[in-house]
């Protein structure tokens, strides 16, 4: 954000002091600037990720549309999909992570800086390459192609017979190199969290915010390498003629589903428990009361963790397994909605009783417990696997997702945009566009995804570039594509205010929302050591006990 | 908010209209009806569910709001041993009811033996279209299943075999049973008894590629002796007559035979439908259009008119040549 | 304004954290696990499904001196850690190089296994399933001990100009955490491709 102040802003500068910027911020090893570049990154391909949903919605708009061809259709969602998970969700929650984290804890840097900066840029090459893929994906002669196998491209749609050129080898190997930048920041955050926190800070008396990133990490570090491991055999399929998901050489289409959803499971969480951190310390400080039930949200945290390595199947529950496994994976997956209905019900709890402010982090945060619910129960249905036999690959699921990961995830993200962005930025948001922001894309979001569920409901498969008059399922598409609008509407509201305010925005002061956690006692925006002096703290609110004497945690 | 009022509303309009929509809220098999009965339990615990936890939220929500004026702060709760325990152990009795509902439903529709009397079909899925054997029966056909309504004094229910010539595909028709996937080298199966005669509508579910939109599914209930004519239909082969045997040339001296089978000529390809009996499907290319003769026509053209990035390729024939291919094709009954 | 308003760290305090460098190869360990379980059990899957010869008995005899030089190397290097610990630099630098050694050998042996299977046996990655996850497991272990004899060596040439001292024994002490996990794996990848798959 600093660096679009110097080059927008003041004009008269010499450009030499451009290039010096441009080269601090490329050289850089500091926490926050990295935590910046992820957060930039991730809302660039963000507004590139909605277009191509733009795309397809407008393509579904009436049944036999002729917007775009088949082709380019399954183009749009594979890079759609693949763009928003690992382009938008994963830099933005690690962006956040590493920003915050270590000024949390009361550390001045991440543990590792360097492989900090290492794993930002490797993980920015990885889309570089992906997006590479419109250029050289079927050779310079074919004028390039995008992947069209889908974001957890099924073997054997995958094998060279029957996807040829290079788009989805674009698509591996950009995965497989923004990988091994996740596995690195997961161990930075590891090794930050256990090895950095300042003096009096035992694992019982950190932030949520710093707990959740925890358990996250962890996931990544047993999820991402899973992935990793298949994205290298289905390389060396590709490229050495090996057979692990060739069918034709008795390989198995259904291997590469159980390495994919052994990944993609406990990723979701991945992206949603950041999600749950923000809501952790935004209700309290909105509510003015500490966070309900401290050690059960810690452990219902570690024990999503534990259980989304046991869901994997529910994925599957159509490829044929036999009816012990079906059992299983169905229970397992609604056991993982006990821990979260405990978080649900503590969040709720914490806001009993308080004084709520309803300032514009806690509105992204009230609808993030609507909607996040609502998804909930959705997904309980999905893990009914008779039920699921019906509704997987219909809309419902598309519906299901989209709800967790725009309704709460995005939510939850763009709620603790405000709530930090005085801190980030030194400056205030304005206010009423922030509420603009807000409103438009409530309804945008409610528009388009509450009405999703019902085409899928009434049988309408994901994946299809246009569908049949007459089934039920032209009216619904019609509300659907329209509700993308308010949310575009509403993302272009949020960009213009961010880049407004962090040059004109009223100055925010250290701790504009009286909070309690660490990252408020140092200036906004924190200097590059973080703090003058190691803090010490005795209890999880040490700013908390400073403005009350009379009534310390 | 809306989601849940909503899901209820459009379920009862589509059970409403006259000419009923083909989905699981309508089911007229017993896999179906299995589903159809335990969503109906699922959506209603999950109801409640909500309207609970929407009355807490909205009750926070509104009277602990902050009242202009007031800077004091509320009083500081930690938590509470009892109420976390009763959020704790609710949820997992929940959860308990709604496993042993799901495993039984499960285990009803997966262990059903097969009984004596079941016909038996292999569904081979294929980029873009269906191809229907019946081992038993020495019949095949494409894209349009056959089979028999299921009276339950008498069930003749059909098992299907699923199998997969290229990627993943996925059978589904709502009314008749949940999906399951056809996957290269892991045979599956699925079984269906329909209680009533129609025309039940479906399509592949799963991403098979570039035209995985139009990889539609139609199965045709007919009654027991409707079906036994239809089966002694498809077992002649090709008629053969005279009027079109230029059409005929043209079709055994072009790449057609490669790809199709037409019993009685030379045509034995395996790689396109079985055309043979061509004229008793009332679609083509797996219902992407229905079956005319100006579509037929414009298929052998230029398939990509009707189905961009089909696999059959255009064979760049005149005008002449595909007017009599049409009308050899339209003998095929 | 800035942080002077909270109390600062208090000399009594006791406050020991772990170390960083142990963490985080802890988490590499971590994940290189989950990397080669998911390839171990692609192995044991594929294990008589490849629809083509040859086949692992008809091929594959056991690496036992290997076996022995690579497992035998974790002992070596825990003297060389030790002698650093103990300001013994000259012991380390050969304990140090045995290691080298022992993981050189087990490496050549890799190797003249692989010549033999391609040239004689004429299997290949690309042969049949056998070939494919038997070279990519193997393969995979292989490129992890060829990264750890990299990094050996360049230690080696370190102690060689005599830039490593006894403070560096914490580095070592990781690095040696990296090496036993490789060796470790080898008793995994032994088990399962000369043993169960067999
Ligand atoms: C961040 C994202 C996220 C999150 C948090 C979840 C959470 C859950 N998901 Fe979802 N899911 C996805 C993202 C996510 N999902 C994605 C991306 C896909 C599709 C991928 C693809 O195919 O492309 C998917 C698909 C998916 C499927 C497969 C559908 C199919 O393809 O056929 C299933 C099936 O079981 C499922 C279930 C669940 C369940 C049970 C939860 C649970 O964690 C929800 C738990 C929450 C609650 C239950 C609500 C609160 C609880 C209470 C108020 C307590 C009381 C309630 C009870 C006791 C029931 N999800
Ligand atoms: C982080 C994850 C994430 C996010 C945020 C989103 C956001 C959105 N997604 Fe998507 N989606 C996925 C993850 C995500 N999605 C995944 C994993 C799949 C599965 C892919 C697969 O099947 O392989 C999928 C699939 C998917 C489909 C199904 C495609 C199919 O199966 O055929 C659809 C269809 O409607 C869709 C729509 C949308 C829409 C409308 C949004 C909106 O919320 C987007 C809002 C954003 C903008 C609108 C852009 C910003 C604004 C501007 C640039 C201003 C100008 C624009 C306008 C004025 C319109 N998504
Ligand atoms: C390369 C293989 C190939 C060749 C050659 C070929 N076809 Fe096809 N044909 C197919 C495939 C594959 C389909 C199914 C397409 C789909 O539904 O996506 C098909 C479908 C059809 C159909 C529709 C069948 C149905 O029941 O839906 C007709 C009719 C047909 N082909 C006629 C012909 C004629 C006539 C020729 C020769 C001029 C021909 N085909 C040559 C592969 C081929
Ligand atoms: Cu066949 Cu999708
Ligand atoms: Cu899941």
């Amino acid at each position: 954000m600093a660096s679009e102040s110097i080059a927008i802003g003041r004009l008269d500068a010499p450009a030499r002091q451009i290039g010096e910027i441009l080269h601090d911020w490329v050289t850089t090893v500091d926490h926050k600037k990295l935590g910046l570049l992820y957060i930039m990154y991730a809302i660039l391909f963000l507004v590139i990720g909605g277009i191509e949903a733009t795309i397809m919605r407008i393509q579904l708009i009436v049944p036999h549309n002729n917007f775009v061809s088949p082709q380019v259709f399954n183009e749009m969602f594979t890079m759609h999909g693949t763009t928003m998970i690992f382009f938008v969700a994963m830099p933005i929650v690690f962006g956040f992570g590493n920003y915050f984290v270590p000024l949390m804890i009361g550390a001045r840097d991440m543990a590792f800086p360097r492989l900090n900066a290492f794993s930002f840029w490797i993980s920015a090459f990885g889309g570089l390459l992906l997006y590479f893929s419109f250029v050289g994906g079927n050779g310079l002669y074919g004028a390039g192609n995008a992947p069209d196998v889908g974001w957890f491209a099924y073997a054997p749609l995958t094998a060279k017979a029957f996807s040829l050129g290079h788009s989805t080898d674009f698509w591996t190997l950009g995965l497989l190199v923004s990988g091994i930048g996740s596995i690195g920041t997961a161990t930075n955050l590891i090794a930050t969290v256990l090895c950095l926190r300042c003096p009096g800070m035992t694992l019982g008396k950190m932030p949520l915010f710093a707990w959740m990133n925890l358990v996250m990490a962890g996931l990544v570090l047993l999820a991402v390498s899973p992935l990793t491991a298949a994205q290298v055999m289905l390389s060396l399929d590709r490229y050495l003629g090996a057979h692990f998901f060739d069918t034709q050489a008795g390989g198995s289409a259904v291997l590469w589903m159980h390495f994919f959803w052994i990944f993609g499971h406990p990723e979701v969480y991945v992206l949603v428990i950041p999600a749950f951190a923000f809501v952790s310390e935004i209700i309290p400080v909105f509510s003015r009361k500490p966070i309900f039930g401290y050690p059960i949200m810690v452990g219902a945290t570690v024990s999503i963790g534990f259980l989304s390595f046991l869901v994997w199947a529910h994925h599957m529950f159509t490829v044929g397994m036999n009816s012990y496994a079906n059992s299983f994976f169905a229970i397992s997956t609604m056991l993982v909605g006990v821990p979260t209905g405990i978080k649900i019900f503590n969040w709720i709890a914490t806001m009993w009783g308080g004084k709520i402010r309803f300032g514009t982090p806690m509105l992204f945060c009230i609808a993030f417990l609507l909607q996040f619910l609502i998804a909930g129960l959705t997904g309980i249905m999905l893990s009914v696997a008779p039920f699921d036999w019906q509704l997987g690959n219909s809309y419902f699921v598309v519906a299901h997702f989209h709800y967790v990961i725009v309704g709460g995830i995005l939510f939850g993200l763009f709620g603790a945009f405000y709530y930090w962005f005085p801190k980030m930025s030194g400056r205030m948001y304005n206010d009423a566009l922030s509420k603009w922001h807000f409103w438009l894309f409530l309804i945008g979001f409610h528009l388009t995804f509450d009405f999703m569920h019902i085409p899928g409901l009434l049988g309408m498969p994901r994946r299809i570039y246009t569908y049949e008059p007459g089934r039920g399922w032209d009216v619904w598409n019609l509300i659907v594509t329209i509700g993308v609008f308010f949310q575009g509407a509403g993302i272009l509201i949020f960009v213009g205010n961010l880049l407004w305010s962090s040059l004109k925005g009223k100055f925010a002061g250290n701790d504009p929302w009286d909070a309690w956690t660490l990252e408020w006692s140092t200036a906004s925006p924190p200097p590059e050591y973080n703090f003058a002096t190691l803090p010490t703290v005795n209890s999880r609110r040490p700013l908390w006990d400073i403005k009350h004497p009379e009534d310390p945690d | 908010m809306l989601a849940s009022l909503l899901l209820s509303a459009s379920v009862g309009v589509g059970a409403q209209t006259n000419t009923p929509l083909p989905h699981m809220f309508d089911p007229r098999s017993t896999p179906a009806d299995g589903i159809y009965r335990i969503s109906r339990f699922v959506l209603s615990i999950t109801g409640i569910i909500f309207v609970v936890v929407v009355f807490l939220l909205a009750y926070a929500t509104v009277k602990f709001r902050q009242r202009a004026g007031d800077e004091d702060e509320p009083p500081q709760v930690y938590g509470s041993n009892q109420v976390e325990l009763a959020w704790t152990v609710l949820p997992v009795l929940v959860v308990l009811i709604l496993f042993l509902a799901t495993a039984r439903v499960i285990h009803s529709i997966q262990r059903t033996a097969k009984p004596a009397g079941a016909i038996e079909v292999v569904a081979i899925g294929h980029q873009f279209w269906w191809e229907f054997r019946y081992p038993a029966l020495g019949v095949v056909t494409a894209n349009e299943l056959h089979v028999p309504v299921s009276d339950p004094s008498h069930p003749t229910p059909t098992f299907i075999t699923l199998l997969s010539a290229d990627t993943d595909h996925s059978f589904w028709v709502p009314q008749l049973a949940g999906k399951t996937d056809l996957i290269p080298n892991h045979p599956n199966s699925t079984w269906i008894d329909p209680h009533e005669v129609g025309l039940y509508l479906g399509q592949c579910a799963q991403y098979c590629g570039t035209q995985h939109a139009k990889m539609l599914l139609r199965v045709d209930v007919e009654p027991r002796e409707a079906f036994d004519r239809w089966v002694q239909d498809e077992k002649k082969p090709a008629q053969v007559t005279d009027a079109v045997s230029a059409g005929r040339r043209v079709f055994e001296t072009t790449a057609c035979v490669n790809c199709h089978t037409i019993t009685g000529t030379v045509a034995d390809g395996r790689f396109g439908p079985d055309l043979t009996h061509l004229m008793s499907r009332a679609t083509i290319a797996s219902g992407a259009a229905t079956n005319t003769h100006a579509n037929l026509r414009s298929w052998i053209k230029n398939p990509d008119d009707l189905k961009p990035g089909s696999l059959m390729p255009a064979m760049q024939l005149s005008d002449k040549d595909i007017d009599a291919l049409t009308a050899y094709l339209e003998t095929l009954r | 304004m800035s942080s002077t308003s909270l109390p600062s760290p208090s000399a009594e305090m006791q406050w020991v954290l772990p170390s960083r460098g142990r963490v985080g190869m802890f988490c590499l360990i971590a994940a290189e696990t989950a990397i080669f379980t998911i390839f171990v059990i692609a192995y044991i899957f594929y294990l008589g499904k490849s629809v083509s010869g040859p086949t692992p008995k008809d091929v594959l005899e056991l690496p036992i001196f290997a076996s022995i030089c690579l497992l035998s190397s974790s002992l070596t290097i825990h003297m060389a850690v030790k002698s650093l610990r103990n300001a013994k630099v000259g012991a380390f630098g050969l304990w140090w190089l045995l290691t080298l050694v022992l993981g050189g050998i087990f490496l050549g042996e890799t190797g003249r296994e692989w010549y033999h299977l391609i040239y004689d046996k004429g299997l290949t990655i690309s042969t049949n399933l056998f070939g494919t996850t038997y070279y990519s497991l193997v393969g995979l272990h292989a490129f992890h001990v060829t990264v750890g004899l990299l990094m050996i060596s360049v230690a080696m040439l370190l102690t060689v100009f005599g830039k490593v001292k006894p403070e560096h024994h914490e580095r070592a002490d990781v690095f040696s955490l990296y090496w036993h996990f490789v060796d470790s794996i080898w008793i995994v990848v032994f088990t399962v491709v000369y043993i169960i798959g067999r």
